[in-house]
């Protein structure tokens, strides 16, 4: 390139560092969304690598663009991302060792191929000159005044006129998309729904517990939750114990069992009941 | 610094998405990955914006991103979906439409 | 000679000739059982009516000036498209009022006979309308004035002979006899129809009147590959060697078939077609010497086979095959010959028949026996049928003053007044068949009549009824009269003329060194058959007999040499051919559909339901796409 050209291409230094700084950190998001194993840490890192984005196209003579990644993409689509998680099983994480054969390697050479094509691609493009977007943003008339004011009017400008149809377009595929997704998630109901007085003949037919289940610590020594009710003859209820706090217990190889009363009566008589909760 | 950077930054970025399309088996961060793609995509184009001094390539990555808010909506609907019946969100178990 | 004459008067209605006997047939075969009372006298009726109609017409063309007696009579336009015009038209000249009369006449008499033979056939009304289907045919054959209306007729009669020796066709050999003469004939047929190819071809017209006025100037190689051709079709319908195999077979059929399609009508097509196509052999010498050549040689063969059978059907076949030899021989002479042929086609025609109503009332009255072995002194229980045959026999082997004497003398005569070698050899060859015909026929007559009864036990010969007897006694009568009729004052050859062309010979003299001769070897042939059958025993079980002896009765190994030479190397074409089919052609293409089929077997693999193998296959086809647009690019 000559160094005309080269000079018309360069940005402002303010510009040059933002790129630098954030450029890399988009760069190890990505890596994040593509190998976090936990999706929750996946979703945060792609909002990442959006925010950052806007943060470009602020940069580069876009705000609305900007203003718009910010609310649709980071607002509604990650949120939208973040609820499906929470529906599906955010706890479910996935196991990284590759199912299909050879399909790990193939990847990575038909990744690293593709990535240096394009990149030699945008290295012999003819890309002379950048124009930038003050003309673009700020027209001026023949005396040299401002005529509009700035990107967003510019933009609403182009939309409104020459792609008013495009745009007329996307509303239909918005409307579309909604009534799809309300299909899609629609379950369509195959038995009457039960009424209440069914569901409490089933419960007391399978044998259930009639009355309030007992809180914990109840006639313990300690009322903590993960302390276990006594039942009047003296043994543990188990049942007194929420299902999360047995499992954390059992994971720190506890049981929770209390420290003076405890003894050897409450363990044969417990887990039968345990799934209720 | 030449706008010819946000290029391959995006450049760098699509292939990423698109690797973690290829390797990734959870039907939400593929869903993930591919809004990762289009966004390596909309950098493109506001840069080319930029670089060709017209407005068009802003208006262009705003329609993607309709169209991206569109597809999520009904790709995450289509995955409740699946997962509701087959109790799995991973895209290797929706393997029944084959030989 | 060529000209025709417009048809007006009693001619104009010559179709209906052929459309009684066509309209009943179509009636009695279509008709189904509701016809079967009276389907029988229909059958009677229409032929009798042709009859009529027929003598009706000679009697007018007798009374015409000899140049007007040939009459055009033009039908039906059948197919007119440009540069090929093919109608339907009828000629009625000497020649095929000749046929006429025979067809009509002797075959009314043969339906008469089959009234009574074919009375205890559950299916005779069906009989009836094949024999109406054949007379109609055999009728259009002789009429029809182009060579085109000729074939049709001739396949026709073709058809009419299938069905009618198959008409027992519960019996295999009977529905196998009817294949075979289907399947020879064909062959006939194939040379007959690239004859009129040729024609077309080589005239631009089928109407005999074009053809023949336009034979002067063509190529005589051309005439002679049609003559040629014309003698191919000839040999196929009147068994001539080597297309005769068929003939012996078809005495499968009915005994009024036998006497009617396979003697006096059908089997004289040949003769017919090559006496019709006059102009052209007359142009075509190395065609009629093969005619010749064919004639003298079946009429010995045919002979020689007939020493030997002891089924009597097949004799009198055997003898057919030679008497039609005789008529080759004659109307292969050229002008000279013509009119006796058509003399002994018309007498042997009336003997034949009477011999085959004879040979059908002793099968009649012997429980369809034919095994001669087993007849013997049958003379005195059917003194008639005794006597009609012993006319007809007497008149077959030339007795003086019956009919066979007249004409067969008088082609033994011709023969050798063709002078030189040739001639020398086909009267030598005409002369022996005719002492050897006195002989199997002697033979024939002897072993049925004559001698110790040889019946079975429960056999009790009695005469026919009236209905059978009667037909027998005119073509008796016939057997006697016709040979002064036709023959005595050039009569015949003078009516004959004008369509054949004149004899230059005078008329030949009953009392020639040749027909003395010819006395001398029939008289010789009836005493070796007295000294071998009359004086001797008829042994009841065939003697085993010196090789002479076996291989006529194989028919001169004609079907042996008909199966070596053409059936198993026929039959290993059809199964190199089926091989080659089979592996080559059907490998060829299911080895391209088994490949593709395996290949998109294993192909189909490629689809593993994994939508990341897809996605990955997609990717590397952008990387692809990417690299072929840089390399475009430059």
């Amino acid at each position: 390139m000559s160094p005309t050209i080269l000079a018309a291409m360069h940005t402002s230094g303010t510009e040059a560092a933002l790129f630098w700084i954030f450029g890399p950190i988009a760069v190890l998001a990505a890596l994040g969304v593509v190998f976090a194993r936990n999706t929750v840490h996946a979703a945060l890192m792609l909002g990442g690598v959006m925010l950052i984005l806007a943060l470009f196209y602020a940069a580069q003579d876009a705000p609305f663009l900007a203003f718009v990644q910010v609310i649709v993409y980071t607002g509604a689509v990650m949120m939208l991302f973040l609820f499906v998680l929470m529906l599906v099983g955010v706890d479910t994480k996935e196991r990284l060792v590759e199912t299909l054969r050879g399909q790990r390697l193939a990847t990575v050479v038909a990744g690293l191929g593709f990535l240096l094509l394009l990149i030699a691609g945008i290295g012999n493009a003819a890309i002379r000159t950048s124009e930038g977007l003050a003309n673009a943003n700020y027209p001026t008339n023949a005396a040299g005044q401002i005529q509009s004011g700035g990107n967003i009017y510019q933009v609403a400008k182009l939309i409104f006129t020459r792609y008013v149809f495009a745009f007329e377009v996307t509303s239909a595929l918005l409307i579309t998309a909604a009534l799809g997704a309300m299909v899609l998630a629609h379950r369509q109901r195959v038995m009457p729904r039960r009424t209440q007085y069914e569901l409490m003949r089933e419960r007391f037919v399978r044998g259930a517990h009639p009355t309030p289940l007992p809180g914990p610590g109840v006639y313990a020594r300690h009322n903590a939750v993960d302390t276990p009710a006594l039942l009047p003859d003296g043994s543990f209820s188990e049942l007194s114990v929420p299902t999360r706090i047995r499992e954390l217990s059992a994971e720190q190889g506890r049981r929770p069992v209390p420290s003076s009363l405890g003894s050897a009566a409450g363990s044969d008589r417990s887990s039968a009941e345990g799934d209720e909760r | 610094m030449s706008p010819m950077f946000y290029l391959y930054l995006s450049a760098v970025l699509f292939t990423l998405g698109a690797v973690g399309v290829l390797l990734r088996r959870n039907a939400i961060v593929v869903f993930m990955c591919i809004e990762l793609m289009l966004n390596a995509a909309n950098l493109a184009l506001v840069t080319f914006s930029r670089i060709n001094g017209n407005l068009d390539g802003q208006i262009i990555a705003f329609f993607v991103m309709v169209v991206a808010a569109a597809e999520v909506v009904v790709g995450l609907a289509v995955i409740v979906a699946v997962f509701r019946t087959r109790r799995s969100a991973s895209v290797d178990d929706v393997n029944l439409l084959k030989y | 000679m060529l000209t025709t004459h417009a048809a007006s008067g009693v001619f104009s209605v010559t179709w209906l000739i052929i459309a009684i006997p066509l309209a009943s047939a179509a009636v009695l075969i279509l008709g189904g059982r509701r016809t079967d009372r009276w389907g029988h006298l229909l059958g009677v009726a229409a032929p009798l009516a042709s009859f009529v109609l027929g003598l009706v017409e000679f009697a007018t063309l007798v009374g015409k000036p000899e140049v007007e007696r040939s009459i055009d009579n033009h039908v039906f336009g059948w197919t007119i498209v440009e540069g090929f015009h093919a109608d339907i038209g009828l000629q009625v000249d000497a020649l095929s009022i000749s046929f006429v009369l025979l067809i009509t006449g002797v075959g009314s008499l043969i339906h008469i006979y089959s009234i009574g033979y074919m009375a205890h056939d559950p299916k005779r009304r069906l009989f009836f309308g094949y024999f109406n289907l054949f007379v109609a045919a055999m009728l259009l054959l002789v009429l029809g004035d182009n060579y085109l209306a000729l074939y049709i007729g001739w396949e026709g009669v073709g058809l009419a002979s299938y069905l009618l020796i198959g008409f027992w066709s519960y019996k295999p050999s009977a529905a196998t006899a009817a294949k075979k003469a289907f399947v020879v004939n064909r062959v006939g047929d194939f040379g007959l129809s690239v004859a009129i190819m040729v024609m077309f071809a080589t005239f631009g017209t089928f109407s005999f009147t074009g053809v023949f006025s336009a034979v002067h100037g063509a190529d005589p190689a051309t005439l002679n590959a049609i003559g040629l051709l014309l003698l191919l079709g000839a040999c196929g319908k009147s068994a001539q060697v080597p297309l005769q195999s068929w003939l012996l077979d078809a005495m499968e059929g009915p005994t009024p078939v036998s006497a009617l399609i396979h003697a006096a009508t059908m089997v004289t097509a040949g003769v017919y077609l090559v006496a019709r196509s006059a102009p052209i052999f007359d142009l075509a010498p190395t065609a009629q010497l093969a005619v010749t050549v064919v004639g003298a040689v079946t009429l010995l063969f045919g002979a020689i086979i007939g020493c030997a059978k002891d089924d009597i059907k097949k004799a009198l076949a055997a003898s057919t095959m030679s008497q039609i030899g005789y008529m080759i021989l004659a109307v292969g002479l050229g002008p000279a010959g013509y009119a006796f042929g058509i003399a002994h086609l018309l007498t042997h025609g009336f003997f034949k028949a009477g011999l085959f109503l004879g040979a059908g009332s002793v099968m009649h009255a012997t429980k369809d026996e034919v095994d001669m072995r087993r007849f013997g002194g049958l003379a005195k229980p059917m003194p008639l049928t005794f006597a009609t045959f012993g006319l007809a026999y007497l008149a077959i082997i030339g007795f003086p003053g019956l009919s066979g004497w007249f004409t067969k003398d008088a082609i033994i005569d011709a023969a050798y007044h063709k002078g030189g070698t040739s001639g020398f050899v086909l009267g030598s060859a005409a002369l022996i068949g005719a002492g050897i015909t006195a002989f199997y026929m002697s033979r024939v007559v002897f072993m049925t009549f004559l001698g110790r009864p040889r019946w079975e036990a429960d056999v009790h010969p009695h005469e026919s009824p009236k209905v059978m007897t009667w037909p027998m006694i005119l073509l008796a009568v016939g057997s006697i009269g016709a040979g002064y009729v036709l023959m005595l004052g050039g009569r015949f050859a003078n009516f004959l003329a004008p369509v054949v062309g004149h004899s230059e010979e005078p008329s030949v003299q009953p009392a020639s060194t040749a027909g003395l001769v010819t006395l001398a070897a029939m008289v010789v042939g009836v005493g070796i058959a007295a000294l071998m059958y009359l004086r001797r025993p008829v042994p009841a079980v065939a003697p085993a007999g010196s090789f002479a002896t076996v291989a006529a009765r194989r028919d001169l190994y004609g079907d042996a040499f008909n199966e070596s030479v053409f059936m198993r190397p026929g039959q290993y074409l059809t199964r190199l051919l089926v091989f080659f089919d089979n592996r080559v052609v059907d490998g060829a293409v299911n080895g391209i559909a088994a490949f593709f089929g395996g290949f998109s077997g294993r192909l189909r693999y490629v689809q593993t339901g994994f939508v990341r193998s897809y996605a990955l296959s997609m990717l590397g086809g952008v990387a692809i796409l990417v690299a072929a647009l840089l390399m475009v690019r430059g």
